[in-house]
């Protein structure tokens, strides 16, 4: 434990040192002012409170957001150590593979949850400021948060098995780029596609959910958008899909993060430096 | 006496090129010992062996009673890798208080250690500002965290300078006298010579050469080289008296066998007043090592 806490401490200084920190922030922050600033159109007409309604489309930026700032911090995980050359040293201490990308992990999250905390307390802010009745958006946003972070574990231990596997940073960096694109964006075209083309079948209704619960990224959409009514609407993909119960998509987002430090950990097992 | 390290027919093999051939080695408690042998000869190979970095294809290795790279191994062996490095964005001073920590030792002993390999006054600056002796200093602190029963030293004194490299050797003698077993590779000859209690030489992964300096000397049998100095006028007389021996103004230089070194020596002094000055030069440690090296090898 004190490994882990002292590997976590060390990565928190360097990424502080290298900006990652100042980044992450920045970006999530400045999302956020443009988000709230886009959506102060008037939504009386909806009914929803404003937060709720900033949630919704908060949530849209998340998707793409987290997980893009998780695979930058990530990709360099043990890449990076290889090509530094600092990792046959590191490996010759009395601490064990896991206890390091777990230190890793325990940082990177700190930052993101820095990160996110921030860009959503903007938000927050903001829609306060306009609405009185924002307060009762409160839950929702929570929810908004932890599942963020959740979101973001998972795509850091995706990004820290890539790592592992490549054992370049270049190459790291090109797969983490298509991990992203593939998951997050060319996934839901590709389901889009197949529902129009199944026209109702069996394909939409049997298989359809499972390929959303089985996308973290999709889970988390699901999750956040189902769980306020306000927001369907907003809910694109996710309105054909409102059949999936909300704990389902708890059940996915709860378990991606530790198989993706699973996958981590089994690839980072591989590398022999 | 008690091993520290037992290296038993081990072999290596790297897709189709060994590395390492049947290599019997073994390290009691304060014993330092030099690794020799040309660039590729194996020694790398060896050391990253012994800390269980890469696999090993055959023969046994064990390391302070356990397996290579177990987690009891780990806790008692020091490394320092040849080409060390850090992160560029950690002083010093941090990059040795976490080193400490993942030994689960006090942090504060951090700056302790840069004084002793004389970095107190850079501890708080940026690796990535250090000069290569001074990263390689840095490699050394972490390896002196928490009193390691076994050191492993690749090239340790590249990168330092003449004093540093005195200083060094006084540390590695204090860890000695402490009972810590020390191998160490290294290219530079003469300071092995003096500071080490035996030498291995490796030739393409074969170890041709194990022992003392003065077993090795005897063994290679290399030829004892002198110098004789001629009183003034007297040099033509000394050379007619020793055949064989090649004049260089008035200094004679004349090599024989070991085994002829006492009778040669009667010899010369029974010259008397021809004698201005004699000198006996053995074998250096870079002839004793080319002697091996080249023997299997090349
Ligand atoms: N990862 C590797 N893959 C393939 N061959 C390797 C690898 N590492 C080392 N070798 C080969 O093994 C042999 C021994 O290399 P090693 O690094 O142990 O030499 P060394 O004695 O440390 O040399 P130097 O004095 O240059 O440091 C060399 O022929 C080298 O090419
Ligand atoms: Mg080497």
């Amino acid at each position: 434990m004190n490994r882990i806490l002292a590997t976590a401490a060390t990565e928190f200084r360097i990424a502080l040192r290298n900006r990652w920190v100042t980044i992450a922030v920045v970006m999530m922050a400045l999302f956020s002012l443009v988000l709230s600033a886009a959506g102060s159109a008037p939504t009386g007409a909806l009914g929803a409170d404003r937060l709720s309604v900033t949630v919704a489309s908060l949530t849209s930026l998340a998707v793409y957001l987290v997980p893009l700032v998780a695979l930058l911090m990530s990709f360099d995980a043990v890449a990076g150590e290889v090509e530094r050359g600092t990792l046959p040293l590191l490996l010759t201490y009395p601490v064990a593979r896991a206890e390091v990308l777990m230190g890793k992990l325990v940082a990177h999250v700190g930052i993101l949850a820095l990160a996110v905390g921030v860009g959503y307390a903007i938000a927050a802010i903001a829609a306060a400021v306009v609405d009185p009745r924002a307060l009762e958006g409160a839950p929702a946003l929570w929810r908004l948060m932890w599942s963020s972070v959740l979101l973001g574990a998972t795509f850091l231990g995706a990004g820290y098995a890539l790592s592992a596997v490549s054992r370049r940073p270049s190459g790291a960096a090109g797969l983490a780029i298509g991990l992203w694109l593939v998951l997050i964006v060319l996934y839901d075209l590709g389901l889009l596609a197949a529902i129009v083309a199944d026209g109702g079948g069996a394909f939409t209704t049997r298989v359809f959910p499972w390929l959303l619960l089985a996308n973290p990224a999709d889970a988390f959409r699901l999750y956040n958008l189902s769980a306020s009514e306000a927001t369907a609407a907003a809910a694109g993909l996710a309105g054909a899909a409102n059949t999936i119960p909300a704990w389902q998509a708890l059940v996915s987002i709860l378990l991606w993060p530790l198989l993706a430090l699973g996958l981590a950990i089994a690839a980072f097992r591989k590398v022999t430096p | 006496m008690t091993q520290t390290l037992t290296l038993s027919q081990l072999t290596k093999t790297y897709d189709g090129v060994t590395a390492l051939r049947d290599v019997s080695l073994s390290l009691a408690s304060g014993e330092r010992v030099a690794l020799l042998g040309h660039n590729g000869a194996g020694k790398s190979t060896m050391m990253k062996i012994i800390l269980g970095l890469i696999p090993y294809d055959g023969g046994n290795v064990v390391v302070t009673g356990a397996a290579p790279g177990s987690a009891e191994a780990r806790r008692r062996v020091a490394y320092l890798p040849e080409n060390v490095a850090f992160h560029p964005a950690l002083t010093g001073l941090e990059q040795i208080r976490h080193y400490l920590r993942l030994r689960g030792q006090d942090a504060g002993a951090a700056m302790g250690l840069l004084e002793r390999v004389g970095l107190a006054h850079a501890a708080t600056r940026r690796i990535g500002t250090y000069s290569k002796g001074m990263r390689q200093r840095v490699g050394l602190a972490q390896a002196l965290i928490g009193h390691p029963a076994l050191l492993v030293l690749d090239e340790p004194t590249s990168g330092l300078d003449p004093v540093s490299r005195r200083d060094f050797y006084a540390l590695l003698d204090g860890l000695a006298a402490e009972g810590a077993s020390i191998l160490l590779s290294s290219h530079a000859l003469t300071e092995v010579e003096a500071r080490t209690d035996r030498i291995v030489i490796l030739s393409k992964g074969v170890m041709v050469a194990e022992g003392r300096l003065s077993d090795l000397r005897r063994g290679a049998a290399l030829p004892v080289a002198m110098q004789i100095t001629a009183r003034p006028g007297q040099g033509d007389a000394l050379a007619r008296a020793l055949p064989g021996a090649v004049a260089q103004g008035d200094t004679l230089h004349l090599a024989c066998d070991q085994d002829a070194k006492l009778p040669t020596l009667a010899r010369i002094s029974g010259l008397g007043d021809l004698v201005a000055d004699l000198e006996v030069l053995p074998p250096s440690l870079e002839d004793i090592y080319s002697h091996f090296s080249r023997r299997d090898g090349q």
